[in-house]
């Protein structure tokens, strides 16, 4: 037996009538057609059949009609106080909200496409700023973080030596100056993050590292959850390693959150330590999306680096410092305090290797505080710019689908406009009845709020997973906070007031008189209606101009930067970085043992060719220094960048030799030094003349001879540490020749093996050489993929929102024809009837089309001209104002507008003449 | 005017007379007093749930007929009207007035003798 009670309910949404009322209506009614159903089924009638006679009786359209003269409705009675108290207040929302659902209940169609599109503007909002804020907004998690500046120096130029790690300035000589000689600061923590081995042999297993200073996490303000955090006693000169603090992360992954794991060891790079501390759950550390694991003194670094150390380096930058202001200091007046100081600092820890130019640089540095309440982070200054035209383009996205429901509710209110004239004519207040309409538009945007923060809990994950690299994980605290649903709060009462009030107003505003005349279209309210609407498309298509070049500007610069050729193949290439530290191998055997590394590991199966390297390509790292020719009789200084490669490296990569010989066996420590250049350097310090044969020097620090190299070969141009930079010279050196060579070796691979197979099979060889030596791999394809994240960012998420733009734009536009085409069908009865032939008409309702179309295209040209300037510095092999991708996104809603608008053109031409004027 | 709209002129017309008749002596459901309508008009007269009931709440507005819930021992309670005092004086007003009405429409248009 169907239930009639819903299908009664739904036909008196509309009355608005007391809930009590309501029901006993429901009841009764539902009750006579059960029993009319009943009768007929009795009669031998199919249940469908009855069903569809007893919903025909239900359908006669006169109930509404009969019912709202008869009963009352209840928004226009005095039955709750309509004095300006809040709780009237109050009731009288809920009374509008609970209106306004049944409302929308009754156009599904209208309800989740409306729902919808909010949804996923306000979710892309949401995630966008969602992910601002756990980059730039936040607080550290950390006692009093308002307090907390950053050290560093103002203006580092002619900064040579050494770098490790993000936000470094200072060398330990510079940190332990400042530390003597601050006034400002009730306490300093300094440190430096870097990867260091946990794994005693085999792959490689990093952990995060922080080396902190004494007082680093008493500064900040963290305590120890378990055992005790370090003290300035445990950071002193020579201390070996004294112990370490884990973070909570890290206990709970390694130690799966087990109270024994204080007391135990862990190693670091083969060096074993007491874990004597584990601090609390929100502390990750003092750079935002980056976490640590372990923290150790910052004098352990000897024992850990090993020859590496950069603890007594004057030129190795490495330390950064954060300061907690003591009462009533600003970072302004610490500042100056910290300048006072500067020339004293610098001249006592000046790099004994610089040449008298850059010492004098050195000296003029000075330091300054900054605020860090917000942490460090190089995501942030990587990310923000991204970030902030990202949620620029969400936004717009937004407010396409904004005036797409305003386009939607303006035919709303007209087929409601008899309702609202009779309402009117009752006596109702224009203000109750505007009311009552935006409580529909609240109720709107109130649920896409929720589905969109919901939907932004998905898309700030994707997101972050955009900025996720191979080894670089990010891991940022994404929980809702109150900023994040106070921002989505404001958008979803914006959008509210964009797409709701305009309709209202129009609706509320229509004299009575106008809505209630039969065949009202002809009268000026559905012209001004029209016209407004039009706008709204024009606003529109404008708009998704903006969407769509901004989109193609970001495609096609990630196509220009993936299609530029590398001077490489990277298809088919891994990287093994083998450190071979524990084998204490002395320096004058380390050249033959890599070489022998390399031999071993291009003998096995599957591997067509492999070569040492130093720097492999693409990695973000780099070595440059000034090259100069004596030939010439003057002393002409050049920048090229470095590299040391061994025998084989080109044609691994498979960059093309031009000319001369590759590196061999006949090259030595004792034999002269070699290099190979590559186009560039034969172009800029060459001038063009011919290499081959040619010397240049390279300084090698103040009191040391200059190092002479003879070019021997000539290859073609390859892309150094970025793929967004031109060809930069590249000399390339002979790895066997290098008479300062490291425990380390990165070697390159190319096999046409699978990568599971190439890397067991290359980890077994290592292992057999000797199970200490630890290797990590790296795919060169993900780390080419990886260097261009933002780029690939960028692309994907503006094409998304260009493409979004473009299908919200193409249904206000065809609901806008369509609208037309009905409000004029009469006229076009009568110019058919006149004789206009059906192409006529198309061409009259399509020439609409077009008209809206230019203006569109044409303030959306302006519009992409005045903000596409934002995203200049993102750009690669185009420029903002690429007439180009103007024309393309034009063409392209040309495309949209004829899709949008042919359909009906086509429903125009096949009006009747005589039909369309009887209806008159 | 066309015969269509004629025919709901007189329907209109005549239906509060004919609700008001037949609770005239016992009070009935809404169901009921549609069927009644059907059966004794022999299928020429027939309200559908979407006129009848606000017909029903029209002439109880009025206070011409009084609607109450009635519980019966096993099954759903209903609504039944009754006439009231004021709604009896109302019929038999329209009665003398269809009277006079069909009596005049005969003679001129002759229907008894034809």
């Amino acid at each position: 037996m169907p239930d009639f009670r819903e299908d009664v309910r739904l036909r008196l949404a509309r009355l608005n009538l007391e809930p009590t009322r309501e029901a006993a209506i429901v009841e009764e009614m539902s009750q006579h057609l059960e029993q009319r159903f009943e009768e007929m089924v009795a009669r031998g009638a199919t249940p469908a059949a009855a069903r569809e006679a007893v919903m025909k009786e239900l359908n006669d359209g006169r109930l509404t009609n009969e019912l709202l003269q008869i009963e009352k409705p209840m928004g226009f009675e005095p039955a709750l106080p309509a004095g300006p108290g809040f709780s009237s207040m109050l009731a009288r929302l809920a009374r509008d909200l609970r209106h306004a659902l049944r409302l929308l209940r009754l156009s599904p169609g209208f309800s989740t496409v409306a729902i919808l599109s909010l949804a996923l503007g306000i979710g892309a909002n949401t995630a966008i700023f969602q992910l601002l804020d756990a980059l730039r907004l936040r607080s550290l998690p950390v006692k009093n973080p308002a307090e907390l500046v950053q050290i560093r120096v103002a203006n580092q130029k002619g900064r040579r030596g050494r770098s490790h790690g993000s936000f470094a300035s200072f060398s330990n000589a510079i940190w332990e100056q400042i530390r003597a000689q601050q006034q400002g600061f009730s306490g300093l923590a300094a440190w430096n993050m870097d990867g260091f081995n946990l794994a005693t042999g085999g792959l490689t297993h990093n952990a995060r590292v922080m080396l902190v200073n004494g007082d680093f996490f008493n500064t900040l303000g963290v305590p120890a959850i378990r055992g005790r955090v370090f003290t300035a006693a445990d950071d002193q000169r020579g201390c070996g390693l004294p112990g370490a603090v884990i973070s909570y992360g890290f206990w709970q992954k390694e130690y799966g959150g087990n109270a024994s794991a204080l007391g135990g060891r862990l190693t670091l790079e083969g060096q074993a330590v007491e874990i004597i501390g584990i601090t609390g759950p929100s502390f990750y550390g003092v750079e935002v999306g980056r976490t640590f694991d372990v923290a150790v003194p910052i004098c352990s670094e000897p024992l850990i680096r090993g020859e590496e150390s950069l603890l007594n380096s004057r030129d190795g930058y490495w330390l950064a410092a954060i300061g907690r202001l003591k009462p009533g200091w600003t970072p302004a007046k610490a500042t100056a305090q910290l300048e006072s100081i500067s020339p004293a600092i610098f001249r006592e820890t000046l790099p004994p290797t610089y040449q008298p130019e850059q010492a004098k640089l050195f000296q003029s540095w000075k330091l300054e505080a900054a605020p860090a309440g917000t942490g460090l982070s190089r995501l942030r200054s990587d990310y923000e710019m991204p970030l902030w035209i990202l949620l620029a383009i969400a936004a717009t996205v937004l407010l396409i689908a904004c005036a797409n429901l305003a386009n939607l509710m303006f035919a709303r209110a007209n087929t409601r406009e008899r309702e609202i004239a009779v309402r009117l004519a009752l006596g109702a207040s224009r203000a109750r009845l505007m009311q009552q309409l935006m409580a529909e538009s609240l109720l709107l945007s109130l649920t896409g709020a929720l589905a969109g923060v919901l939907l932004a809990q998905l898309l700030t994950r994707v997101l972050v997973s955009f900025l996720t690299t191979q080894f670089d994980g990010v891991s940022l605290d994404l929980a809702l906070d109150w900023r994040v649903l106070a921002f989505t709060t404001g958008i979803a009462m914006l959008t509210c007031l964009f797409f709701g009030l305009m309709p209202a107003v129009k609706a509320a505003a229509t004299p009575p008189i106008v809505a209630m005349k039969a065949g009202a279209r002809g009268v000026t309210g559905g012209r001004e209606r029209l016209g407004v609407r039009r706008a709204l498309v024009v606003a529109q298509i404008s708009m998704s101009m903006v969407l769509l070049v901004a989109a193609l500007l970001f495609v096609r610069s990630f196509q220009n930067l993936v299609g530029v050729p590398p001077g490489f193949r990277e298809g088919g290439i891994i990287f093994a970085d083998l450190d071979f530290t524990r084998l204490k191998v002395p320096q004058e055997q380390r050249n033959d043992f890599k070489l022998r590394l390399v031999e071993r590991l291009r003998a096995l199966p599957g591997v067509q060719s492999a070569a040492a390297v130093d720097i492999p390509p693409i990695s973000g790292y780099g070595w440059n220094n000034d090259v100069h020719f004596d030939d010439s009789g003057q002393d002409v200084r050049e920048v090229s960048y470095f590299n040391r490669v061994g025998p084989g490296f080109f044609k691994t990569m498979d960059t093309p030799f031009i000319k001369g010989r590759d590196f061999g066996p006949e090259d030595t420590p004792s034999s002269p030094a070699v290099a190979v250049v590559n186009e560039s350097f034969v172009r800029k310090a060459l001038h063009g003349g011919e290499p081959l044969g040619k010397t240049f020097k390279v300084d090698e620090g103040a009191g040391k001879p200059a190092s002479v190299y003879e070019i021997v070969g000539l290859v073609k141009d390859t892309k150094y540490q970025d793929l967004r930079t031109d060809f930069w010279p590249i000399a390339y050196l002979a790895r066997t020749q290098d008479r300062k060579s490291d425990s380390d070796a990165s070697v390159v691979l190319r096999s046409d093996l699978a990568l599971d197979s190439l890397t067991s099979t290359v980890e077994q060889a290592v292992k057999e050489v000797s199970p200490t030596i630890a290797i990590q791999f790296s795919v060169f394809k993900d780390q080419i993929r990886d260097s261009l994240q933002l780029e690939r960012l960028m692309a994907s998420l503006s094409g998304f929102f260009g493409l979004l733009a473009g299908v919200l734009s193409m249904i206000g536009l065809y609901g806008v024809m369509s609208y037309m085409v009905v409000r004029r069908r009469n006229e076009i009865g009568i110019r058919m009837a006149l004789g206009a032939d059906r192409s006529r008409v198309l061409r009259l309702v399509m020439r609409e089309a077009a008209t809206v179309l230019v203006i569109g295209v044409l303030v959306g040209t302006a519009l992409s001209l005045a903000s596409t300037r934002a995203a200049a510095a993102l750009l690669y092999g185009l420029k903002p104002h690429d007439p180009l991708v103007m024309a393309m996104a034009a063409i392209a809603l040309g495309v949209v507008a004829a899709a949008a608008s042919y359909l009906p053109a086509f429903r125009a031409t096949r009006i009747h003449p005589t039909e369309a004027l009887r209806e008159e | 005017m066309s015969n269509q709209r004629l025919d709901r002129e007189l329907k209109k017309g005549s239906a509060e007379l004919l609700v008001l008749s037949l609770v005239e002596d016992r009070q009935r459901h809404g169901y009921e007093i549609s069927k009644l309508i059907e059966s004794r008009s022999e299928g020429a007269l027939r309200f559908n749930a979407a006129s009848l009931y606000p017909m029903l709440y029209r002439l109880e507005k009025r206070g011409w007929i009084q609607g109450r819930w009635i519980d019966k021992a096993g099954q759903r309670r209903r609504r039944y009207y009754r006439l009231t005092a004021a709604g009896r004086k109302v019929l038999r007003a329209q009665r003398s007035h269809w009277q006079t009405f069909v009596a005049a429409i005969n003679q001129i248009a002759g229907i008894e003798n034809a």
